[in-house]
């Protein structure tokens, strides 16, 4: 009787599980038609087949929009994409378990990396294409204060803990007029390796003039409290006055924190996308061919530029992948960099690729065989 | 039958051993103390770690927890059992049990930011009263950290472990032989001094075993802990404060997993990792004996 009872329940459950799925895959069927319909790219590159890739997290939002755009206008295609991390995602290519990698930072040939991704792609060379812009703000929560203008070297000796107060004059010099609070300086930093850290610090070393010591990493060196993610530090600023941190530029978005403006001896930068692909443009090409890996100026003194973010790279092979897989790789990395999926990534917190980089991008993708 | 008790022997041998086969060329490589250094930098050369601060979290936070729960879980389990009426007792039972099948990561959710801002931010009434009161006792010394401090974690620990414990204190106290009672009440004791005399000697047993297991799941906690317990920077001072922040075993491997690139690496969390399995084994078998020495009496 009981038991009976019990099942009828779980029934009823399975039941309206199975309702909310069929809504819910309802709604994303519309949603990515009515986007392919705006869309002016032909479905002419259409290519079938399933497409696995894996890595960074901090590209995670941006390729999945990328893929439910895709997939709406390619029925026959899927592309599955997996946030496990960088450095997982690049033993995963290199391992042949997927067919792209997503990574923070382009393959290094120093770990060996660079050799483990010609043999996987049967000695045709790996290219690391500059795909995703991620912007990392400086987010704080100082009540009253609508307005904070930092230079890197300021903000190392903030995240260094030389910095203390916010009163400290060395931020009052920046921003005369501004209200700044006695309280101490809360700084919080990623408790997880992350490449958000690694980039951030990456900016502080070499921008910083020698306040910054410490060498880059993926684990936080600098003072302050640890939290868990991105979610967990933008809670903390949130929740904590008078605190700090270094956060993607669309958690400190979503939360409402204020966005310190960086002042890199060109005058102070506000974050906007447009702002972000004039320091991506600056930097230099670091690869051979069309393996466009990037070495970031992180002392760009460029008006307009902000030079504060960090390059998501798709890893692929050049040659080597089958002649189906090839063909939706290419079919998809040429819609991801497109102009108008790009543009989109805006909304969500990304900035886009500029023109000059995005053209060779679009080279590289056709130079894939 | 037996065939399923060694499957669960072997199985647990298995963890073990590759625990220790993973963990073993990382240690032979270290060159700090495994067990009493508080570095943490498994991926330089050479490889520097060890335990002893997340073993300080760890322990701390779930004997802290313990010390919350037990009491509670004792007393739920003595009213469910001893006082409620049979129309109260069973929703309360069930309320309690209803606990344990809360997801861990909503406890963690909730306890940063439900419970957090209430009792362990740094503004907040029971905290600075403590702080205040007990501050110089260096386990309740005032710091600078945000709600994400080993207090909280032990809170959250507790309410995730009263249900295990209470759950099986009411089994125990439900076996108490009715001739036990009736002879204490016989004999003119009061309802509670039956609970003493009749009903807490013969549960005893039972109810620290309850507890061990209770704190076999607040050792090992990993995503609730990771969520609330902020992590102290690199070259921070050793703060035995409930108000600092830490990690544990687990959060600290939990943090880190995704980002396992080279063997030497995994190897130093792996390690962490077997630390936690003895510590968790060393537990169980502390509670066998203990309760293997009482029933004897």
């Amino acid at each position: 009787m009981k038991l009976q009872r019990f099942s009828r329940i779980a029934a009823g459950l399975a039941v309206t599980a199975l309702a909310l799925t069929a809504c819910g895959s309802d709604n994303n069927t519309t949603s990515s038609a009515s986007k392919s319909s705006t869309s002016p790219q032909a479905d002419s590159a259409c290519a079938t087949g399933t497409l696995n890739g894996e890595g960074s997290s901090a590209q995670k939002n941006a390729i999945e929009e990328a893929i439910s755009g895709f997939t709406g206008q390619c029925s026959a295609a899927t592309v599955n994409y997996n946030p496990t991390g960088s450095g997982t995602g690049v033993k995963q290519f290199n391992g042949g378990q997927v067919d792209f990698a997503g990574s923070d930072s382009a393959l290094k040939a120093d770990k060996g990396e660079v050799a483990a991704a010609k043999t996987r792609c049967q000695n045709n060379d790996a290219w690391n294409l500059p795909m995703v812009v991620g912007p990392i703000a400086i987010a704080y929560n100082v009540a009253g204060l609508d307005k904070l203008v930092l230079t890197p070297a300021v903000a190392a000796g903030i995240f260094t803990g030389d910095i203390k107060t916010w009163s400290d004059p060395k931020i009052a010099a920046l921003n005369s007029g501004a209200k700044l609070p006695t309280a101490a300086i809360k700084v919080f930093f990623r408790s997880d390796e992350s490449g958000t850290t690694e980039n951030f610090t990456k900016y502080l070393k070499g921008a910083s003039g020698g306040v910054w010591t410490a060498a880059p990493a993926k684990a936080w060196s600098g003072t302050g409290e640890g939290k868990a993610k991105s979610d967990g530090v933008s809670q903390g600023v949130k929740s904590t006055p008078n605190s700090v941190t270094y956060v993607e530029w669309s958690y400190a978005k979503d939360n409402q924190l204020g966005i310190a403006q960086v002042d890199n001896g060109g005058g102070p930068v506000e974050l906007t996308g447009e702002s972000v692909g004039k320091a991506v443009v600056a930097a230099k090409a670091d690869g051979v061919g069309n393996d466009l890996r990037l070495k970031l100026d992180y002392t760009t003194k460029e008006a307009g530029a902000y030079p504060v973010l960090l390059v998501t790279y798709e890893i692929v092979c050049s040659k080597g992948l089958d002649a189906t897989k090839t063909k939706l790789l290419k079919s998809f990395l040429t819609y991801f960099s497109a102009t108008d999926t790009q543009k989109g990534l805006e909304t969500i917190g990304y900035a886009p690729l500029p023109d000059a980089v995005r053209t060779k991008v679009d080279a590289a993708i056709k130079a894939i065989s | 039958m037996r065939g399923a008790g060694l499957a669960v022997v072997l199985l647990v041998a298995l963890v073990g051993i590759f625990l220790t086969w993973k963990a073993v060329p990382s240690l032979l490589h270290n060159k700090a103390p495994f067990l009493t250094s508080r570095v943490w930098s498994p991926d330089t050369n050479p490889p520097r770690f060890g335990i002893a601060a997340l073993l300080w979290t760890t322990v701390i936070s779930s004997i802290v927890a313990m010390l919350l729960a037990v009491p509670v879980a004792v007393g739920v389990a003595l009213f469910i059992t001893q006082y409620a009426p049979k129309r109260l007792a069973t929703p309360v039972a069930y309320v309690v049990d209803l606990l344990a099948a809360v997801p861990s990561i909503i406890f963690g959710l909730w306890g940063i930011a439900v419970l957090g801002p209430v009792l362990a931010a740094p503004n907040s009434g029971l905290r600075q009263g403590i702080e205040n009161s007990l501050g110089w006792i260096p386990l309740f010394s005032s710091t600078g950290v945000s709600a994400g401090n080993v207090f909280l974690a032990s809170i959250v620990l507790a309410i995730m472990i009263l249900p295990i414990v209470t759950a099986l204190s009411r089994e125990v106290f439900l076996q108490v032989p009715r001739a036990n009672i009736e002879a204490a009440q016989a004999l003119g004791a009061t309802k509670w001094e039956t609970i003493r005399m009749a009903v807490l000697p013969f549960g005893r047993p039972g109810v620290i075993s309850a507890s061990m297991l209770g704190l076999g799941r607040a050792l090992g906690e990993t995503i609730a802990v990771t969520i609330i317990l902020s992590t102290p920077n690199i070259g921070a001072p050793f703060d035995p404060s409930l108000w600092a922040g830490g990690e544990t075993f687990a959060s600290k491997i939990a943090n880190a997993a995704g980002e396992f690139d080279t063997p030497q690496k995994t190897g130093a969390y792996i390690s962490a990792g077997l630390v936690l399995f003895v510590v968790t084994f060393a537990v169980n078998a502390v509670a066998r004996v203990v309760i293997s020495r009482r029933k004897e009496v």
